[in-house]
C-alpha cells in the first residue's frame, strides 16, 4: 500500500514537472507575452507597486478593447527587490524562459542599466518607464524610455531654483552609489553654474542610510540658501526631517525620485518649503490627466502618483508600437517604437527622438501645508 | 568647533541606541556563549509593535505626549521580551547540548524568518513611525542646535542602563545571572534554575532592543522589515569592541561606534563609514580579541 502511494506521488510530480516545462517555452499563441520587471519589494517598493498598477490598467484596457493584433496581452511580472543584480536575473528569466516579446521596466536607472544589455543582446525591445539617466538608452537600439532624461530635469530644476526661488548659493546632498542621483546632481550643477549660481558644498550618502545629521551639520556650516537632494523619497523624507531638527529652514529641492505619498507621510510638516520635479501631477486640470485619475481611483481607491502614470503610458506606447508594427518580431517593434510621434499620454505629449528618449513636458510640485500641490508645467 | 560639538551630540545619540542593542548581544553571550543573530530582528519587531500600538494608545490616553510615549515603549518592550523568550524556548533550548555552531546557524535561520516573515505580514514598503513626543528645540543658536529628540534618546538610554545595572548587580535574579555566566554547572548545583535565568536574560535583552527600536523610530521615522540588519551588525561590533560579555563594555563600544561613524561621515566621507566600522572589528579581533574591557579567557584543557 505504502509503495503504491509512493508511485502515485512520483507520477503526479512528473506530470506537474512536464506541464511546467511545456508552459515555459512557447506559451499560448492567442496571447502576446510582455515582461515587466519592477521593484515590488525593497527600498523603492512604492515605485514598483505604482508602476505595476498603472501598467495593469493599460493591459486590462487594451484587452477589453480587443487586444493587439487580435491577441490578448499577457503580462508577466518579476520582482527586482530594488536591487540591480536581481534586475539582471529577472530580465534574463523573462527573455530566456518565458520568451516575452518586449520588456517594460525599471524605475531605477541602476536597475535598467543592469537589464538593458541583456535585452539588447537578445534583440528584445525594452521600454523603461521611469529611468531618467541618459546612459540607459545608450545601451543599444532596442532600449527606449517614456520619461524625460536627467539633463533636462537637472536643467529645469536649476532654472527653477535660480529664477523662481532666487537661490544663488546651493548645496548638494547626493546618493553616491546611485547613477540617477549622481547624474542629476551633475546636470543641476552645470546649469546652475552657467546661470551664475554657486554650489558651495557637496555631501554624499548611500541608499538605505537613515542618519544624515553628520552630513547636514557639515552642510549647515557653509550656510546654503537651498539644499538639492537628487535622491529617492525614503531618504529624502528623513533628510529633510533631520535638517529641520538641526534648524535648517531653507528650501530643499529634489527630482522625480521624491514622488511618493510616503514622502509627506514620513516627513510630515517638515516637508513644507520643499519642491521637486516629476512627470505628472494628479492635480493637473488637463482632461486626459483627470480622466486617468478618475479611472485609477475607481479601481484602486488611491490617488495615482507619477510612476502609476508612467507605467500606464509605457504600456500604451508599447502596445501602440506593436499594433503599428503588425508583428511581434523584436526588430519590427523596435522600428515602430522609434517612429512614435506626438503620442498623447497621461504624462504629456510624447515623441521618441533619435536617441530613443522621450521629449515631453515636466511638472513642478511644491509641498504646502504637508500636501503635494501642482505648481507649474514646463514644456521641453 | 561648534560643528564638532554638534557632530559629537549626533554621534552620542546614535551611539546610545547602538549601546542598548549591544547590551542584548552581550548578555546572551555572557550566559550562553553564543551570538544571537536574531537580536537585530527582535529590534525590528519592537519598532513595528510601536507602530501598531501607538495610534491605539494615543486614542486611549488622549493625544500624544509623555504618557503615550512611555506606555508605547513599555508595551513594545513587553511584547519583545515575550518574543525573545519564545524564540529561546522554541529554537535555542532544544539545541542547548548540541555544538555551538548548530545554535549559531539556527539563530541566522530565526533572523531570516523574522525578516521575511515581517515582509509578508507588515509589507515590504517603509512605514512612517508616529511622532510620540513632539520635538522641540532646547538650544537653538546659530552655532549649536539641540532638539528634545537627542536629549530624550540619550536620557532614556541612560535610565535603562542604570536600571539594568541595578537588576544585574543588586537583585537575586541578577546574582543568579552572574553565577550562571560564571559557571553553568556549579550554578545549577547551587540550586539555580538555569532555564528561568536564561529566559530572563532573553526577556531583558529583547526588552532593551524594543526600547532602542522606539527611540530609533522616533528619531528616524521610517521603519521596514529589514531595518534591524545594520543596527544589529553595528551593535554586534560594538559589543565585541567593548568586550563581549561585559555590560559596561557594550555601552562603551556602542558610544565609540556611534561617534566614529558620525565623525567619519561628517569629516571624511560616508562611503567609508561602514568600512571603518568593520575595519575596527577586524583590528579588535586581531590585536585584542577580548575587547577593550573584556577579560582574557585562557582555553582550559
Amino acid at each position: 500500500m505504502r509503495r503504491l502511494i509512493a508511485w502515485l506521488i512520483l507520477g503526479a510530480a512528473l506530470v506537474v514537472i512536464g506541464l511546467w516545462i511545456g508552459c515555459g517555452g512557447g506559451g499560448n499563441t492567442s496571447e502576446i507575452l510582455i515582461g515587466e520587471y519592477s521593484a515590488m519589494t525593497g527600498t523603492t517598493a512604492t515605485f514598483g507597486q505604482s508602476t505595476h498598477r498603472g501598467l495593469m490598467m493599460a493591459v486590462d484596457e487594451i484587452n477589453a478593447a480587443g487586444g493587439v493584433l487580435g491577441k490578448k496581452i499577457h503580462l508577466l511580472t518579476e520582482d527586482t527587490q530594488s536591487r540591480p543584480e536581481e534586475a539582471a536575473t529577472a530580465v534574463t528569466k523573462l527573455i530566456t524562459r518565458d520568451r516575452v516579446k518586449a520588456v517594460i521596466g525599471e524605475v531605477s536607472s541602476s536597475r535598467s542599466l543592469a537589464a538593458a544589455p541583456i535585452c539588447q543582446a537578445n534583440g528584445v525591445p525594452m521600454v523603461s518607464n521611469a529611468s531618467t539617466n541618459p546612459e540607459v538608452t545608450k545601451k543599444g537600439d532596442y532600449i527606449f524610455r517614456v520619461c524625460y532624461i536627467d539633463p533636462f530635469q537637472g536643467e529645469v530644476m536649476a532654472r527653477f531654483a535660480f529664477s523662481t526661488l532666487g537661490i544663488r548659493k546651493a548645496a548638494i546632498l547626493k546618493d553616491i552609489k546611485n547613477d540617477y542621483s549622481v547624474g542629476l546632481a551633475q546636470y543641476f550643477e552645470e546649469t546652475f553654474q552657467k546661470l551664475g549660481g554657486e554650489i558651495i558644498a557637496t555631501q554624499a550618502y548611500s541608499e538605505g542610510d537613515i542618519d544624515f545629521k553628520a552630513q547636514l551639520t557639515a552642510l549647515k556650516a557653509t550656510e546654503p540658501e537651498a539644499v538639492i537632494v537628487p535622491g529617492y523619497y525614503t531618504e529624502a523624507a528623513l533628510i529633510v526631517k533631520q535638517a529641520r531638527e538641526l534648524n535648517m529652514t531653507m528650501p530643499f529641492v529634489g527630482g522625480d525620485g521624491w514622488d511618493s505619498a510616503k514622502l509627506v507621510e514620513i516627513g510630515g510638516a517638515s516637508m513644507n518649503n520643499t519642491y521637486y520635479s516629476t512627470a505628472y501631477s494628479a492635480d493637473d486640470p488637463d482632461s486626459v490627466v483627470q480622466n486617468f485619475v478618475h479611472k485609477y481611483t475607481a479601481r484602486y481607491d488611491d490617488k495615482p502618483d507619477a510612476f502609476a502614470a508612467l507605467g500606464y503610458d509605457a504600456g500604451l506606447i508599447l502596445f501602440d508600437a506593436v499594433k503599428r508594427a503588425g508583428s511581434t518580431e523584436g526588430a519590427k517593434i523596435r522600428d515602430a517604437l522609434t517612429a512614435t510621434r506626438d503620442f498623447r499620454g497621461v504624462t504629456g505629449t510624447i515623441t521618441i527622438d533619435s536617441d530613443r528618449n522621450a521629449r515631453k513636458p515636466i511638472v513642478i510640485i511644491a509641498v504646502v501645508n504637508g500636501e503635494m500641490t501642482y505648481k507649474e508645467t514646463i514644456q521641453p | 568647533m561648534s560643528e564638532l560639538l554638534q557632530q559629537i551630540i549626533n554621534g552620542v545619540s546614535m551611539g546610545s541606541i547602538y549601546a542598548l542593542i549591544a547590551l542584548g548581544y552581550t548578555m546572551v553571550y555572557g550566559i550562553l556563549r553564543f551570538i544571537n543573530f536574531a537580536h537585530g530582528d527582535v529590534f525590528m519587531v519592537g519598532a513595528f509593535v510601536g507602530f501598531f500600538v501607538a495610534p491605539v494608545v494615543a486614542t486611549l490616553v488622549g493625544g500624544s505626549g509623555l504618557a503615550t510615549a512611555v506606555l508605547v515603549m513599555v508595551i513594545s518592550m513587553a511584547a519583545c521580551a515575550l518574543l525573545g523568550v519564545t524564540i529561546e524556548k522554541l529554537a535555542y533550548r532544544p539545541l542547548r547540548s548540541r555544538p555551538k555552531l548548530t545554535v549559531l546557524i539556527t539563530a541566522i535561520g530565526v533572523s531570516l524568518f523574522l525578516e521575511y516573515g515581517g515582509q509578508l505580514v507588515f509589507g515590504p514598503d517603509p512605514k512612517p513611525f508616529p511622532a510620540l513626543i513632539p520635538s522641540i528645540m532646547i538650544v537653538n543658536s546659530r552655532y549649536l542646535v539641540l532638539s528634545s529628540n537627542s536629549v530624550v534618546v540619550i536620557g532614556t538610554a541612560l535610565v535603562l542602563m542604570i536600571v539594568l545595572r541595578y537588576i544585574v548587580f543588586h537583585t537575586r535574579m541578577g546574582t543568579a545571572m552572574r553565577a550562571v555566566s560564571f559557571d553553568h554547572r556549579a550554578a545549577s548545583l547551587m540550586g539555580i534554575n538555569i532555564d528561568s535565568v536564561i529566559s530572563f536574560t532573553f526577556a531583558l535583552g529583547s526588552g532593551l532592543a524594543a526600547a532602542a527600536a522606539i527611540l530609533y523610530g522616533s528619531v528616524y521615522p521610517s521603519i521596514n522589515p529589514l531595518m534591524g540588519l545594520f543596527p544589529g551588525l553595528k551593535a554586534f561590533i560594538a559589543a565585541v569592541l567593548g568586550g563581549i560579555g561585559n555590560l559596561t563594555g557594550a555601552v562603551v563600544g556602542g558610544l565609540i561606534i556611534g561617534l566614529l561613524e558620525t565623525l567619519v561621515t561628517g569629516y571624511i566621507s560616508p562611503v567609508y563609514r561602514d568600512a571603518i566600522s568593520f575595519a575596527v572589528l577586524i583590528l579588535i579581533l586581531l590585536f585584542r580579541p577580548s575587547g577593550i574591557l573584556g577579560r582574557h579567557e585562557a582555553e582550559k584543557v
